[in-house]
């Protein structure tokens, strides 16, 4: 039964494709850091958090973006709304007002357009926030510097983002140090929703949370998503919590996108064997003995100096000769289900295992 | 159960902070017993008071906290001697925090392993250095054989190079084997007892996986026993052989890890296991979107005292008049497994401490 509502799935993802584009496609996006030394600040290397990355993002789903820290998951998250500025790579976005635009090309004044329409939230709840803004000027701010409401207006659209995200309107003179991490998540979240945008990039919305309150704000994110048609780039390391909320995952190692499928396709027979060990790895809330883990052996590779070839080979268990000299393409291997890897069609590798 | 089979036992636990803003009663009478070779998992929300029952055991308690009341019992036996069980107890509490004799117990006998592994870390010392202090300070050894021995117990922690390593700066090293590194110097004196808190929270999954491996087989190799805090019920599952679930301050439930997972019995933790999105299910439901369910409210702010049950206005199944006026006592409603809950009191039970608790919620 599964099975066949997977292909259905899989199958709609594939319409969707072809019979309009996604409302924000991604191109060999990059980002170099450049690494400075002595008094003269000069280059003598570039930190590559960012490398080539290409993907799309459907209207109205959540595309979940995974990996370890430093991988640069966060990086493409900022790269897209260009609060900062990608080395090179096309950030094509379909903007109501503007039609489809490049973000990473956009002059100032029409980034401030652009950004009513994609927003932001973020992971720490407590630094994201001005301690010395009460909830008006916090959320209110994005409106008044877009030119989207003065005096009363502003008041009353910030009380009805505030009733929005579960908060008492009245709360609204008050400072952030009177709210607890969730509330001032949902301050957050109503902050980056006051303009009314169609995209939101969530960068570990919820991590810095304890466990009951993480569910109040990822059903009120589903509540939200449903209710203004939003789209969401979900970016997170906690797997659990990006299977349950996205339709699509994206995998990141060192910079590179190494595999984007379906959340389904990808947990249950994932094509990489760096998400091969990602699953592996899951802690599950089950303790019934479970088979042998795949632990990776290494460390992540320096983005500084990175391995030749596959940036994967120095831990993956299936290398050849091939991967520690040539670097795979990110193809498309079956309908929607993208993967960098040389043995990709010959693996098999396992998914999350156990299942009931 | 026998005192043969007990390493540290904790009765009636309170430790207290005394503030401008009112009292925080960080820890409110908990009980827990740690056997050797066994590991103990302790999970709760930030604030619910686990860390806090770890620094106790430590007497590490920072100021303006206070240990109010209650016991801690050590026994101090050499764990492999099974005969000699009673022979030496030492009640914690007892003990000065910085006295000789606590000072020869913290980090030799029972040491822990900090959620940062950057901030348990000098930075301007080498590693070897670090190590080599711990095992100067507890055992005459010469400082040759102190290097060799922290060489030993780096490569234990399967850390690639120990002896190139135990001349590096923490700085040089990823996460993964900073945390290594703080492992070794915790176990570098053999100790009996290890506190974990949060050792993994700050690593990614598969870092957190290798570290979750090695800390099991240091275990075994040791046999020693483990207090493992976290948040994270998936880790818990992984670890513990026995789990005690905190909520502001009490144990609300403990028993052994399969019947918290398959049959846990207070609404706290029944509600904490359906909140975290299960992944067996995610893949079931193929697509389909649903809600996880939630804990309605949050926990309530630390200088309240809520009169009954602490966890009564998020309760699910509450009683209005029992929950929210007596305090729930302890009930053992299987063999070795407790619940601080009045599902599972004896209507009797409830009623005749009404009177006293009402005076205690004037407060």
């Amino acid at each position: 039964m599964t099975e066949q509502i997977y292909t259905q799935s899989e199958l709609q993802t594939q319409e969707q494709r072809q019979t309009q584009p996604p409302l924000l496609e991604i191109k060999s996006l990059k980002k170099y850091f450049p690494i400075q030394k002595g008094f003269f600040k000069r280059v003598v290397g570039h930190v590559k958090a960012v490398d080539d990355v290409s993907f799309y993002v459907n209207e109205g789903e959540t595309l979940g973006l995974v990996g370890e820290s430093g991988c640069g998951k966060t990086t493409t998250g900022r790269c897209i709304l260009k609060a900062i500025t990608p080395s090179s790579g096309e950030v094509w976005f379909d903007d109501p007002a503007m039609g489809r635009v490049n973000v990473s090309t956009l002059e100032h004044e029409q980034l401030v357009q652009v950004r009513r329409n994609m927003r932001m939230i973020f992971q720490d709840p407590y630094a994201s926030l001005n301690p010395r803004m009460t909830l008006l000027d916090i959320v209110g701010a994005p409106l008044r510097a877009m030119n989207l409401a003065h005096g009363k207006e502003v008041e009353d659209r910030v009380a009805e983002m505030l009733r929005l995200v579960g908060l008492r309107p009245e709360y609204m003179r008050r400072y952030p140090h009177a709210f607890s991490g969730g509330q001032r998540q949902r301050i957050g979240l109503a902050r980056a929703l006051a303009p009314n945008p169609k995209f939101l990039v969530c960068d570990e919305p919820v991590s810095a949370l304890d466990v009951s309150v993480q569910a109040q704000i990822l059903n009120l994110l589903q509540e939200l998503q449903e209710q203004m048609g939003l789209t969401y780039l979900f970016v997170a390391h906690d797997l659990s919590v990006v299977a349950h909320i996205s339709e699509r995952v994206a995998v990141m190692y060192v910079g590179k996108m190494v595999e984007m499928a379906t959340t389904h396709e990808l947990f249950l027979s994932p094509k990489h064997p760096y998400t091969e060990a990602l699953m592996s790895a899951i802690p599950r809330p089950d303790p019934t003995p479970r088979e042998k883990r795949i632990l990776l052996t290494g460390e992540v590779a320096n983005p500084a100096n990175p391995p030749s070839g596959c940036y994967f080979h120095p831990r993956c268990r299936y290398v050849k000769d091939i991967c520690k000299t040539e670097e795979p393409t990110f193809e498309e291997i079956s309908p929607g289900h993208f993967v960098k890897c040389h043995r990709a069609a010959e693996l098999n590798l396992s998914g999350v295992r156990n299942l009931a | 159960m026998s005192a043969d089979h007990v390493l540290a036992e904790i009765k009636n636990l309170r430790t207290y902070f005394h503030l401008a803003e009112g009292v925080v009663r960080a820890v409110d009478g908990v009980d827990l017993t740690i056997k050797p070779g066994r590991t103990l998992g302790i999970v709760g929300e930030s604030g619910c008071g686990k860390s806090i029952t770890a620094l106790s055991l430590m007497q590490l308690v920072p100021s303006p906290g206070k240990i109010e009341a209650g016991q801690i019992n050590y026994y101090r036996t050499v764990h492999k001697t099974e005969s000699s069980a009673t022979a030496d107890v030492v009640e914690i509490t007892k003990l000065k925090p910085d006295s000789r004799e606590m000072r020869a117990i913290r980090g030799n006998q029972i040491s822990m392993v900090f959620q940062e592994p950057m901030a348990a870390m000098l930075p301007v010392r080498t590693v070897g250095a670090q190590i080599m202090e711990a095992i100067t300070l507890h055992q005459q050894v010469s400082k040759a054989e102190a290097r060799d021995r922290a060489i030993d117990i780096l490569s234990r922690v399967k850390l690639p190079n120990a002896d190139r390593i135990v001349d590096t700066y923490p700085f040089q090293l990823s996460g993964g084997m900073r945390q290594r590194a703080v492992i070794a110097m915790a176990l570098s004196c053999n100790p009996n007892l290890l506190i974990a808190d949060e050792p993994t929270t700050a690593l990614d999954v598969t870092t957190e996986a290798q570290i979750l491996q090695l800390m099991r087989d240091l275990q075994q190799e040791f046999d020693m026993a483990i207090m493992y805090i976290t948040h994270n019920l998936g880790v818990i599952a992984e670890m513990a052989d026995e789990v005690a679930v905190m909520y502001m301050g009490k144990v609300v439930e403990q028993t052994d890890i399969r019947s918290l997972f398959f049959k846990p019995l207070h609404p706290y933790t029944q509600a904490l296991l359906r909140s975290i999105p299960q992944l067996d299910d995610v893949m079931a439901r193929a697509g389909q979107k649903k809600r996880l369910e939630t804990i309605k409210g949050m926990v309530p702010d630390p200088y309240s005292i809520l009169p009954g049950c602490s966890f009564h206005p998020r309760c699910p199944q509450y009683m209005e008049g029992v929950c929210n006026q007596v305090t729930p006592e302890v009930v053992e409603v299987e063999p070795d497994h407790i619940v601080r809950c009045h599902l599972y009191t004896a209507p009797a039970t409830r009623a005749p401490a009404a009177a006293h608790t009402a005076k205690d919620t004037t407060l």
